[in-house]
């Protein structure tokens, strides 16, 4: 059931990069001369989804590189969605930077701006890793970076990170990733995602990944580097509610993210970003020069577009269900009443556990979530 | 009017049968060298890609003799695997004559002795004919001496050929319709004609291929099939030639086809006669007999719903394979199904490919058994072919299984890793014979469940692929029975019990688990997998479960990508059969019985 208490999410896609890292697969480009197109365009999104969605009590600027535009760009992508949009009081507002972007004064902007929670793209606290994935910044950077969120008055901090890669052959990946972890938790983020490496779509680590020339780790090492990072983080308090992330507190939970999984509505602007409602999802082109020239002429550059069945919905409520610790209704799991054997299993097998009405993975269970919704 | 002349050609597999079926229809000028393609008669995918005939097929060649003489010859094609000795026998009860194919660099086979046997029952003239003289290894010496000793024909009488090259096409014609009586029987007694074949066809039903002995056959016709005495009224008859050419009559000493609107297909039967309402002929032909199988499996749809499409597809192809028996059958497992018996396991492998490729069904078959005896301490008898009826121990008084006795011929080098072969496989009384110097031919008698599996494959290769082997059932001997049975994650599974000597028990068990360890992918939870006999546990293997199985990202808003490639694995799991909580590819049920080639 789609959550109508609460209300919608605005997603901005800034599709640029300085460059492109060898894993990334979302929609961004190297062409900054395109900028002020991509803004002309977004603003004109902006005007014909104008009114569409009512309230909003998130905002999330996400990439790409959100942090290489300029500070004029800055203030034109929010003050068109000022003009355009209305945002709850108490929003969520969050922006993703890149650490060798931003110094204390950029800082103060995005304060000014509105942006009360940064998304920080660390991914690793090791220079040789920083290397391997093909990252601008220092581990330097970041920890200059860090020093200064805090005091210069953002409450709300997460970090990126990335593990289970190997790097260095002659280093346990697990050490550097111990570290990394030792070294970030010192600046009390609120919000940690920790992204497990993965191969996708039609990038350089795909096609190494295709040739043989990079693996993932082992099945048991990543099982292990998994539970790990999963513990860790709880003993210093964090609460692991999906998969990859971590919040400190449950005020510290991601609402923006909180409504792709459980089907409350949410705009997004700019290339490739999708849009969900009632039931329909839909999306932009990828390419930022049809996205530039659609709304050039005054249409929508809405690429694709699904009105989901009922059955589609349920096997979507039951998967991104099962990939957080809220879990799922148990009914989406037991069409008829009395005991499902399977859920039996699970629960014996400690891979899911009850939460009053709801069923919810464990930890061991978002070890498995690829499989899980197949049993059902 | 033409004369008439019916032949087949028999020979061991490989000996260049339907090379020469070929050669004879491009003789006869029915195809054209542009529409010509190899084996020409064996029409179905299956047949091409395992060489081999499961068909009868005919096609009636026209001839003009040296004499100047015009004839029609029906050449009959036959299969050529033990499995379908039936339709063998009735294709060989509608020839007068066979040529005997022998291969002039491997001399006389297992199979070419049995074939000839089959033709003399039938009273069958027979022509030996040397095929592939123009090999370097052909010694015609030796295919002769071997034509006198081991098949007792005289070598004078045969002739040599070359079905690839095209040499001694012509005389060999002639010997057809020169050695070959014309058919008896006449025209004016009343219809008595045998159904050798049948096949469907989309557009005109059943078409029946049959040799008519007396009468004549006409369009028109209202015609009864003895056996059940169906009556239905001929729309249509004719000859094959490659393609359908119709006629206005069939006379006596025919072979051709008969289209008469037979939509209810268990109506033909081969082995059946074909005669007319009015003037029915007094008896049936000879030979009818009702098809006994000797392997039986069942077969499930992997999707419960598919059941009706299941039934319909087998009820279709029971029409073109008249050796297939099925009863409905139902499994804890596997739900609502068919009990099918089979000639045999490559007989039950075709019939398992052909329906998933010509039919398009999704199917599960369980674990092949024979069919077993067993004397109840109340006296009376029970015959199980399904381990689901094996009785209850406490009231079982004897038991007995078939078995055969089962002939192997094979180079004299190979003797011992034969033996080995077969006395694991519990052979017994085992005789040699040498036929010709440096050739052993081996009869012994053997419990039919152990050579079903997989014997013939193993044989193969512990021989190179020099071994032959042909069989007959001998009977029941007693035996000392146990039912096996499977338990994944503590659940038995019906469909893949078995029955199995006691002795065999512990090795079988340990077999199955192995072979179900590597057939049944990981899942979230272990999966322990157990044989059993009766409580008791003789053999397990385990799979481990996953540890990760997860993507870390979802990507952003981008669920429909995420939920796309779940409704592919969706559709990827209804092909496969969920026991208890366990997922089951279709794969294991068969496999699970053939040993690994070390």
């Amino acid at each position: 059931m789609s959550d109508s208490r609460q209300l919608p999410g605005l997603y901005v896609h800034v599709p640029f990069c300085l460059s492109k890292c060898p894993y990334c697969d979302f929609t961004s480009i190297t062409a900054p001369e395109l900028i002020p197109a991509w803004l002309g365009a977004l603003e004109k999104e902006c005007r014909l989804r104008s009114g569409t969605f009512g309230l909003f009590d998130s905002l999330y600027v996400g990439g790409g590189t959100p942090s290489i535009l300029q500070d004029r760009h800055l203030d034109r992508l929010v003050t068109a969605l000022h003009r355009y949009f209305q945002f709850e009081d108490r929003s969520e507002v969050t922006i993703e930077v890149n650490p060798d972007d931003v110094c204390e004064n950029r800082l103060e902007l995005l304060l000014k701006l509105g942006f009360n929670r940064i998304s920080l793209g660390v991914q690793s606290m090791q220079e040789s890793e920083l290397h391997f994935l093909g990252r601008r910044h220092t581990a330097e950077q970041t920890l200059r970076l860090l020093d200064t969120v805090r005091s210069a008055g953002f409450d709300r901090m997460s970090l990126d990170l990335i593990y289970g890669f190997s790097a260095d052959p002659a280093v346990p990946h697990r050490i550097l990733w111990e570290k990394t972890l030792e070294r970030v938790l010192r600046f009390e983020p609120d919000h940690l995602s920790c992204y497990m490496m993965t191969f996708e779509g039609d990038t350089p680590f795909k096609r190494l990944f295709s040739e043989g020339k990079l693996a993932p780790p082992p099945e048991e090492e990543g099982e292990g580097l998994f539970l790990f990072t999963s513990e860790l983080l709880e003993e210093h308090g964090f609460l692991h509610y999906e998969i990859s992330n971590f919040a400190c507190s449950p005020d510290a939970v991601c609402r923006h993210n909180q409504k792709y999984w459980d089907h409350t509505p949410y705009l997004g602007l700019g290339p490739s970003a999708h849009s969900f409602r009632d039931g329909a999802r839909w999306w932009n082109t990828r390419s930022v020069p049809h996205y530039c020239e659609t709304l050039e002429r005054g249409s929508l550059p809405v690429e694709g577009f699904e009105n989901l069945t009922e059955e589609q919905l349920q096997l979507e409520r039951l998967f991104l269900g099962l990939r957080t610790r809220r879990g799922v209704d148990e009914s989406l799991l037991v069409q008829r009443p009395g005991a499902s054997p399977v859920l039996l299993k699970l629960l014996a097998s400690g891979i899911v556990e009850r939460r009053g009405s709801r069923i919810a993975p464990t930890r061991k269970g978002f070890l498995l979530a690829d499989g899980l919704p197949l049993l059902f | 009017m033409p004369s008439i002349r019916n032949f087949s050609i028999i020979a061991h597999i490989d000996h260049g049968k339907s090379t020469l079926a070929d050669r004879l229809i491009q003789y006869a000028g029915l195809v054209s060298d542009r529409q010509f393609r190899d084996q020409m008669l064996d029409t179905m995918d299956i047949e091409r890609e395992r060489g081999i005939t499961i068909k009868s097929q005919s096609v009636t060649l026209p001839y003009r003799s040296t004499a100047g003489e015009d004839y029609e010859l029906n050449l009959i094609d036959t299969p050529g695997h033990v499995d379908f000795s039936y339709e063998v026998s009735r294709a060989l009860a509608s020839c007068e004559g066979v040529l005997l194919l022998v291969d002039a660099s491997q001399g006389v086979e297992a199979q070419t002795v049995a074939n000839l046997y089959a033709a003399m029952e039938h009273d069958l003239t027979i022509i030996p004919v040397i095929n592939k003289i123009d090999l370097p290894s052909a010694d015609i010496e030796l295919a002769k001496e071997q034509i006198e000793t081991e098949l007792g024909l005289n070598s004078d009488d045969a002739l040599l050929c070359s079905a690839k090259e095209g040499i001694g096409i012509q005389e060999l014609l002639e010997a057809i319709v020169e050695r070959i009586p014309p058919p008896k029987g006449s025209s004016d007694l009343p219809l008595s004609a045998l159904i050798f074949d049948a096949h469907y066809d989309a557009f005109r039903g059943t078409i029946v291929s049959c040799r008519i002995f007396d009468g004549t056959l006409r369009p028109g016709d209202v015609i009864r099939l003895m056996y059940n005495d169906a009556t239905y009224k001929v729309e249509e008859i004719g000859l094959f030639r490659i393609v359908r050419e119709p006629r206005k009559e069939l006379v006596a000493g025919s072979v051709g086809y008969l289209i008469a609107g037979i939509k209810t297909i268990g109506d033909v039967r081969v082995g059946d006669t074909v005669t007319l309402d009015e003037h029915p002929a007094p008896s049936p032909l000879p030979g009818f007999k009702e098809v006994k199988p000797v392997v039986f499996s069942s077969i499930y749809p992997i999707s419960s719903d598919e059941y009706q499409s299941l039934s319909d597809a087998l009820e279709k192809y029971k029409l073109n394979d008249a050796s297939l028996v099925y009863q409905k059958d139902s499994s804890a497992a596997l739900g609502q199904g068919f009990r099918c018996g089979f000639l045999g396991l490559l007989h039950l492998e075709i019939v398992q490919e052909r329906l998933e490729r010509e039919f398009d069904q999704a199917i599960i078959m369980t674990v092949p058994s024979v069919l077993y005896d067993f004397t109840l301490k109340d006296g009376t008898t029970l015959m199980v072919d399904n381990p689901t009826y094996y009785p209850d121990v406490l009231e079982i008084e004897r038991c007995f299984e078939p078995f055969i006795k089962a002939s192997i011929l094979i180079p004299e080098r190979y003797m011992g890793a034969v033996m080995k072969l077969c006395m694991e496989r519990r052979g017994a009384e085992s005789k040699f014979h040498y036929p010709t110097p440096g050739r052993i031919e081996m009869t012994l008698e053997m419990p039919l469940a152990e050579v079903v599996f997989d014997f013939y494959d193993r044989l193969k290769t512990v021989t190179q692929g020099y071994g032959s082997f042909d069989y007959e059932l001998s009977g029941y001997r007693e035996s000392d029975l146990v039912k096996l049975d499977i338990l994944v994650n503590g659940e038995k599974v019906d469909a893949l019990s078995l029955i199995v000597h006691r002795l065999r028990a512990r090795e079988w068990g340990v077999q199955v688990c192995d072979r179900l360890k590597e057939e049944i992918p990981r899942h979230q939870f272990k999966i322990a997998i157990q044989g059993a006999i009766g409580g008791k546990i003789i053999s397990r293997s385990t799979i481990s479960p996953f540890r990760k199985d997860v993507t870390a990202k979802c990507y952003g808003g981008d669920i429909t990508r995420k939920r796309k490639l779940l409704e592919k694995q969706k559709k990827g799991k209804a092909r496969m059969k969920v026991v208890g909580m366990v997922t089951i590819p279709q794969t294991a049920f068969v496999a699970v019985l053939k040993t690994k080639n070390e």
